[in-house]
């Protein structure tokens, strides 16, 4: 029983490893070619049909580079940075159900959609992205750049303040679903995705969302017009890329937490399509949306990030919290 | 007005989501340009031509007055006396060697003003890039218009610019 644990999340893992680096992958071009056309251009399409091997170039390109390092660096630290923020990344997906409700039937064993299916679900995911920031800080401290340090400053700072939103903006989940289990979570969302009677949650998520994962209008830590390239200034080649895997692949996780928390996961309207299917298709909706705000929205200043984290979505947060728990007592005390 | 703000920028990022949709109708204005190429003003000045007679014959007689107008003296003219076994042009000479530094050229036109028998001008071509400063001395084949298709193809000036290694360094 137990090695068949071991080898079954082994196996496991390591398609959800495979699948979250092609994501990233094709999400990089998905990102340019969205924008591209949201700017009225063509966007890749040199490198096979419509670029759709740009993301092999880009990747070969990357591993042949030279990779330069700045001289007074903490060479232990500077190393571990970038593989401590993929590792964070690929790891918060481990609790991610993809389809349900049920198992797979597979050569007679059961097996769940999901690596892991622990009792403390979103928790997990909200552990292992704080430790994201730790890769983050780490690159800009051991890069001996003035530029890295501000990015990494700045970084760590917006990723905490709004750490505090993303995990209350979760409340109200919790409440109507009564577990932390995320497949609890959807199984409770049959008949109404919790984005009906959470809208405003749903928000404050997602702009929590986005902020936790630097991109625009929050992508202050990386900005490029004054911090040359915020903590990852002295990386490149490969070590680079880490960084820029780490970003997507967050990217990919909040949207799935957003589809598996307020749009139903794996649930279907009209059960028209298989589960993995809808879960994919409301996680490239939400990937969308994400590119969508970057072509849009300008970035903001830096007091601005930190006033609308503090004053706004906190408060906000922890006011939709109790109004949910107060509405469900008294609904439950009703019934 | 604090309040009023926090009602209204919600909005206000609406609308601006809106703004950037409306694109997705609009067409793609990026011009596919080695496939697909805009088309060159009638008097832009490319890369220069050298013209021909209807005969066939060159109308370049080497007087060397372009390479005298030319503000960067980038035009070389060698001429040589017609013959009745080898005649070139009509007049008197011809230009034996011509070569242009495509390099030093400022595209001017200066040339084109001076030609007393309109034989230089400057043409459409504008899309000159090479990886080696050998190959940008156009020498005449690279700009002597062709002979009409039939006679002769070899000397269509289209195509990246010259190969030829020339021996005289600029």
């Amino acid at each position: 029983m137990t090695t068949e644990l071991v080898v079954v999340t082994l196996i496991k893992t390591a398609i959800v490893v495979f699948g979250l680096l092609t994501g990233f992958a094709y999400l990089t071009l998905f990102e340019r070619k969205v924008q591209a056309r949201l700017q009225q251009r063509p966007g890749p399409n040199r490198v096979g049909p419509f670029g759709l091997l740009q993301p092999a170039a880009d990747g070969l390109k990357l591993f042949f580079k030279s990779s330069s390092a700045p001289s007074g660096r903490d060479r232990f630290l500077y190393l571990l940075a970038p593989t401590i923020s993929v590792i964070a990344a690929l790891a918060s997906f481990a609790i991610i159900p993809v389809s349900g409700p049920g198992d797979v039937n597979l050569f007679g064993h059961h097996i769940g959609w999901y690596i892991m299916n622990v009792n403390i679900g979103v928790l997990w995911y909200l552990a292992v992205t704080s430790v994201g920031v730790f890769g983050i800080f780490l690159a800009g401290y051991s890069s001996n750049s003035k530029y890295s340090m501000l990015g990494a400053l700045r970084s760590s700072a917006q990723m905490i303040s709004y750490e505090m939103a993303l995990g209350l903006s979760l409340v109200p989940v919790f409440i109507l679903a009564g577990s932390l289990r995320l497949v609890d979570i959807v199984n409770a969302q049959r008949t109404w995705w919790f984005i009906v009677p959470l809208l405003p949650a749903f928000f404050l998520y997602l702009i929590a969302g986005i902020a936790e994962t630097n991109r625009a209008p929050f992508d202050l830590p990386e900005a490029e017009t004054e911090l040359v390239a915020g903590y990852h200034t002295e990386y490149s080649g490969m070590r680079f890329a880490l960084f820029f895997m780490a970003e997507y692949i967050n990217m990919i996780i909040v949207s799935s937490i957003a589809t598996i928390v307020f749009l139903g996961g794996w649930w279907g309207p009209f059960g028209i399509l298989p589960g993995p299917w809808w879960f994919l298709l409301k996680v490239v909706a939400l990937l969308y949306v994400y590119v969508w705000l970057r072509a849009t929205l300008p970035r903001m200043r830096y007091d601005r990030l930190m006033a609308l984290g503090w004053k706004s979505l906190l408060p906000l947060s922890l006011a939709m919290m109790m109004v949910t728990a107060v509405v469900y007592v008294a609904a439950q005390g009703r019934a | 007005m604090a309040l009023r703000e926090a009602l209204m920028g919600p909005l206000y990022i609406v609308r601006a989501l809106y703004t950037t949709f409306k694109h997705n109708t609009q067409p793609i204005v990026t011009i596919e340009y080695p496939e697909k190429q805009k088309a060159v003003p009638p008097r832009a000045r490319g890369k220069h031509i050298l013209h021909r007679y209807a005969d066939g014959l060159e109308k370049c007689v080497g007087c060397e007055l372009c390479a005298i107008a030319c503000p960067v003296g980038c035009i070389v003219v060698e001429a040589a006396e017609n013959t009745p076994e080898h005649r070139v042009s009509p007049g008197e000479r011809y230009a034996k060697r011509y070569e242009i530094n495509l390099l030093r050229c400022i595209y001017c036109g200066m040339c084109e003003e001076a030609c007393p028998y309109d034989a230089i001008t400057m043409g459409p071509r504008y899309d000159l890039a090479d990886d080696h400063p050998d190959k940008f001395i156009a020498v005449k084949e690279d700009m002597l218009e062709p002979l009409s298709a039939s006679v002769n193809d070899t000397a269509v000036p289209s195509g990246a610019p010259s190969a030829q290694p020339v021996a005289r360094k600029w």
